[in-house]
C-alpha cells in the first residue's frame, strides 16, 4: 500500500455522512460573500443598492496571487462591511439580500480558470490558475488529484467522487492538457473503496491512473501524497512544481470542468455538515451561506453543541458565531458535542518521542515548541519550523497535552511578520 | 461571551495520556516482579512495597516544597521509579536501605533537576549506583533462588573464570541457558527472569510505549562485541541486567535521546560500555553504569544528531529537462 513516513490512524466518524447523496441546501435569504477567499483581498466592484445576478463578479484584484469573487444569489447588495471570516478573523464582505429568483448572468464561452474564480477547494484556497501556470523552467510531468480526504468526519470529496467521477476525470484531463503533463493520478484512501471503483471506471478510457493510498492522517497533505505516490520529496521551502508535480483537489478539478462546461464561475460547492446535528448531510451550498442556515437545513443541533468548526477536527478553525459564512474553500461544518470537547492543562514534556515518531515531515516538535515557548523563535526556525505542515499530529499524540503545533505556528507567524 | 468554546487545532486528542502510559509500564513490570518474588521469596515484596511507599511520599513532599500541584502522572512515575529500584537491587537488601535509595532517587536525581521530564539521569539507576557506593557489601550479596544461601552471580563467576569454563567446556551448557532464561540464578530481584521481562517488554512494544531501536541496538551491540572478545554472546545477552536494562531502563523516555539516529547511537553506546565494563572493568556487571553514562550524553546527542527533515537536501528540479 502506498504511503508516507510517520502519520497516525484516527477514529474517522465518516459513517455519519459517508454514502449520503449530495442534496441542495436551501437558498440563503442573505448571502455574505467575502472579498478575501484565496489570494489577495479583492476590491469591491459593486455598490450598496446595486442589483446583482448569480455569477456576477463582485470583486477583483490586480495582485498576481488573487482570484475574483462572484455572487452566488440574485438580489440586491445591502451592505459592504466587515463580517466574521472562516479563518477566525473579520474581513470585508458583500451582503446580498436574495430575491429567490436565482437569475443568472449569461454564460461566458471558454471562461478562464481565473475569471471563474477557482481556488483550491481542499481548504488551501490557493488560486488555481497560478498552480496551472507554472513559472518558466518548471517541467510538469505528473498531475495528482487528491481524493485522500484524510481528515475525520469530512465526506464532501467522497460524495463528489461517487456522484461526479466523470466530471472529476474530465477536469484532470483538462489540467493535463493545460500543463502538457503526461501522467495523471487520482489518489483515494483505501477507506473509500466505492469512490475508488467509481474513479477507476471513469478513467478506463484514458491513460489516467486511479491509485489507492493507505488510510492514514495526513495522507491528503500534498507533500505526503507526492511522496506516497512518486517517492519524490518537495524541497524545503518549495512547491510540488519544483519536482515536476501539480497536486490538486478532486473538488478543484470538478469545479474547473463545471465552469468550462457551463461557462459559469464558481458560486457553489459541496460541504459536509456533521457532528452534533440532527441530520448530518453532504450539501451543495451557495458560497456565502451562513453556518446557522446550514445547521437549520440539517435539522438543527442535537445534544449540547460546544464547538463549531469550519474544516476538520485536526486542522479546522473554531467559530465564535454562527453568522460566519462559508467560503469557496470550506469543506466541512463540524459541530462537536460537549462530551467530545475536552480542555487540558499543558504539563511538562516527558520526552516520550511520540511527536517525533509520528511527525509526517520528521521534525522534532517538542524542541521547536520549547524554543517558541521561551521566545527563541530564530532557533525554532533554524530547526525547521518553516517545514511544519501544521497537521496537528504532535498535539494530538502528546500524552502531556502540550499544544505543540500551536507553539510551532507561533514561531512561523513571528517569522512571517518580519 | 460566545456560547462556543474557542481553541486552536487539533480539536481531538488521543486517549493515551501520560498517566495511562505509566500505568501500562507498571503492568509490564508485574511479570518480572512476580517472577522475582517466586525466585527470591517474600522479602522481594517487602522491598518493592517499601521502595514504592518511600518514592511516592518523597514525590508528594518534593512537589509540596516546590509549590507544585501533584498530577496523577507524577505519582505514577514515582511508583515506577520505586518499583524499578527494588528490581535492580539484591533481595538481601534490608527494607530501610531501599527506602533511602528511593528518597535519593526522587529528591536528588529527579526533583533537584526539575521533576518529571527534566531529570538527566534515570532515577532508579542513579539510586542503585548511590546504594552500591554506600553499602557495597550488602549490595553485592546475591541470594540463590529458592534458597537462603548466598553466592556469586553468573557474571561474577565469569570474572573468576569458573563459569566461563563450565559454559565453554561442559556438555550441560544448554541447561545454563535454560536457567538464565527462566531466571533461576543469582542476581538482582527483577533482572533474572528473561522470560518474564520479555513478556512485559512485548506488551510495551505492542502498546507503542517503548521504541524498538534502543533495546535492539543495545542487545545486538552486547552480543556482537562479546562475540568479538571470544565470549559466548547468548550468555552475555541473558546474564546480568541486560534484558531489564535494555527494555525498561534505557528506554526511560525522559533520559534517552529524541531523534531516531540519536536512539541508535544511545543503544549502541550503552551496549559498548556494558561490554567494556564486563570484560575490562572492576565490576562484574556494567549495564547500570553504561546507561547512566549514556544518559549523560543524551543532551549532547540531541543537540548534534538530528533526523533529516522532509525535503531537506532535496534538489529542486527547476530547469532540469530530464523529467519531461
Amino acid at each position: 500500500m502506498k504511503t508516507f513516513k510517520g502519520g497516525i490512524h484516527l477514529e474517522y466518524h465518516k459513517e455519519l455522512t459517508a454514502g449520503k447523496p449530495i442534496r441542495d441546501a436551501k437558498e440563503p435569504k442573505i448571502a455574505v460573500i467575502h472579498l478575501s477567499q484565496g489570494g489577495a483581498i479583492c476590491q469591491p466592484l459593486v455598490k450598496v443598492g446595486d442589483p446583482v445576478k448569480v455569477g456576477q463578479k463582485l470583486g477583483d484584484s490586480d495582485k498576481l496571487i488573487s482570484a475574483p469573487v462572484h455572487s452566488s444569489v440574485s438580489g440586491k447588495v445591502t451592505a459592504i462591511e466587515n463580517a466574521p471570516h472562516p479563518n477566525g478573523t473579520v474581513s470585508k464582505a458583500v451582503y446580498i439580500e436574495s430575491d429567490g429568483k436565482s437569475e443568472k448572468v449569461g454564460p461566458i464561452m471558454n471562461i478562464s480558470v481565473r475569471e471563474a474564480g477557482i481556488v483550491g477547494m481542499g481548504g488551501g484556497a490557493f488560486p488555481a490558475h497560478i498552480k496551472l501556470n507554472p513559472t518558466m523552467g518548471h517541467n510538469i510531468d505528473t498531475v495528482i488529484l487528491n481524493g485522500a480526504e484524510c481528515e475525520p468526519y469530512i465526506t464532501c470529496d467522497h460524495a463528489l467522487m461517487l456522484e461526479e467521477p466523470l466530471s472529476i476525470v474530465e477536469g484532470l484531463v483538462g489540467i493535463l492538457n493545460t500543463v502538457s503533463a503526461k501522467q495523471g493520478i487520482v489518489a483515494v484512501e483505501d477507506n473509500k473503496l466505492d469512490a475508488y471503483r467509481k474513479i477507476k471506471g471513469a478513467v478506463s478510457q484514458t491513460n489516467i491512473k486511479a491509485e489507492l493510498v493507505e488510510t492514514k492522517y495526513p495522507q491528503g497533505g500534498e507533500k505526503e501524497l507526492v511522496y506516497a505516490l512518486l517517492k519524490r520529496e518537495v524541497p524545503s521551502g518549495g512547491f510540488p512544481m519544483d519536482i515536476g508535480c501539480i497536486v490538486s483537489n478532486v473538488g478543484t478539478a470538478h469545479a474547473i470542468n463545471r465552469s468550462q462546461k457551463t461557462g459559469m464561475p464558481l458560486t457553489e460547492r459541496v460541504i459536509t455538515v456533521t457532528g452534533a446535528v440532527k441530520n448530518p448531510s453532504n450539501l451543495r451550498v451557495k458560497v456565502g451561506t451562513k453556518i446557522i442556515d446550514l445547521i437549520e437545513d440539517c435539522g438543527g443541533f442535537s445534544g449540547n453543541p460546544k464547538k463549531v468548526i469550519l474544516g476538520g477536527p485536526m486542522m479546522g478553525i473554531t467559530q465564535h458565531t454562527l453568522e460566519t459564512p462559508v467560503a469557496k474553500c470550506t469543506t466541512c461544518v463540524l459541530v462537536l458535542d460537549e462530551k467530545d470537547v475536552k480542555l487540558f492543562e499543558e504539563q511538562s514534556c516527558i520526552r516520550c518521542c511520540r511527536c517525533v515518531d509520528t511527525c509526517p515531515v520528521q521534525l522534532m516538535p517538542n524542541f521547536l515548541a520549547d524554543y517558541s515557548q521561551n521566545d527563541m523563535f530564530e532557533k525554532a526556525i533554524d530547526n525547521g519550523a518553516m517545514d511544519c505542515i501544521e497537521c496537528g499530529i504532535c498535539s494530538y499524540v502528546c500524552p502531556t497535552r502540550r499544544e505543540l503545533v500551536h507553539w510551532i505556528k507561533l514561531a512561523k507567524a513571528k517569522r512571517n511578520k518580519k | 461571551m460566545s456560547r462556543f468554546s474557542i481553541t486552536h487545532a487539533p480539536h481531538i486528542r488521543t486517549k493515551d495520556d501520560s498517566t495511562r502510559i505509566m500505568f501500562y509500564t507498571i503492568i509490564a513490570l508485574l511479570p518480572a516482579a512476580i517472577a522475582g518474588t517466586c525466585l527470591f521469596g517474600m522479602n522481594s515484596i517487602v522491598l518493592m512495597v517499601s521502595s514504592i511507599i518511600a518514592a511516592v511520599i518523597t514525590e508528594y513532599l518534593m512537589l509540596f516544597m516546590r509549590g507544585k500541584k501533584a498530577v496523577p502522572a507524577d505519582v505514577f512515575s514515582a511508583v515506577i521509579t520505586g518499583m524499578l529500584l527494588a528490581m535492580v537491587i539484591t533481595s538481601a537488601t534490608p527494607w530501610w536501605m531501599v527506602m533511602m535509595g528511593s528518597i535519593f532517587a526522587i529528591s536528588i536525581v529527579k526533583h533537584a533537576f526539575g521533576g518529571l521530564g527534566f531529570n538527566i539521569f534515570n532515577p532508579a539507576l542513579a539510586a542503585r549506583a548511590f546504594m552500591l557506593a554506600s553499602w557495597p557489601v550488602i549490595m553485592t550479596t546475591w541470594p540463590k533462588p529458592f534458597d537462603m544461601a548466598t553466592g556469586a552471580t553468573q557474571l561474577a563467576l565469569v570474572k573468576s573464570k569458573a563459569l566461563e569454563m563450565s559454559i565453554m567446556n561442559m556438555p550441560g551448557h544448554i541447561n545454563t541457558y535454560w536457567q538464565l532464561f527462566i531466571g533461576s540464578r543469582g542476581g538482582s530481584l527483577g533482572e533474572t527472569s528473561v522470560i518474564a521481562l520479555l513478556i512485559g517488554a512485548a506488551f510495551l512494544l505492542i502498546k507503542g510505549i517503548i521504541d524498538w531501536r534502543i533495546p535492539v541496538s543495545f542487545i545486538l551491540t552486547v552480543a556482537a562485541i562479546s562475540a568479538l572478545f571470544g565470549a559466548d554472546p547468548i550468555f552475555h545477552v541473558m546474564a546480568g541486567g541486560l534484558v531489564l536494562g535494555a527494555f525498561f531502563m534505557a528506554t526511560d523516555p525522559v533520559t534517552k535521546p529524541m531523534g531516531r539516529a540519536g536512539r541508535w547511537i544511545f543503544g549502541i553506546g550503552c551496549g559498548a560500555i556494558t561490554v567494556v565494563i564486563r570484560f575490562l572493568g572492576g565490576y562484574p556487571e556494567g549495564v547500570c553504569y553504561a546507561i547512566l553514562i549514556m544518559n549523560g550524553f543524551t543532551p549532547l546527542i540531541d543537540r548534534y544528531v538530528t533526523d533529516r527533515v522532509y525535503g531537506h537536501g532535496v534538489k529542486n528540479r527547476k530547469n532540469d529537462k530530464r523529467h519531461n
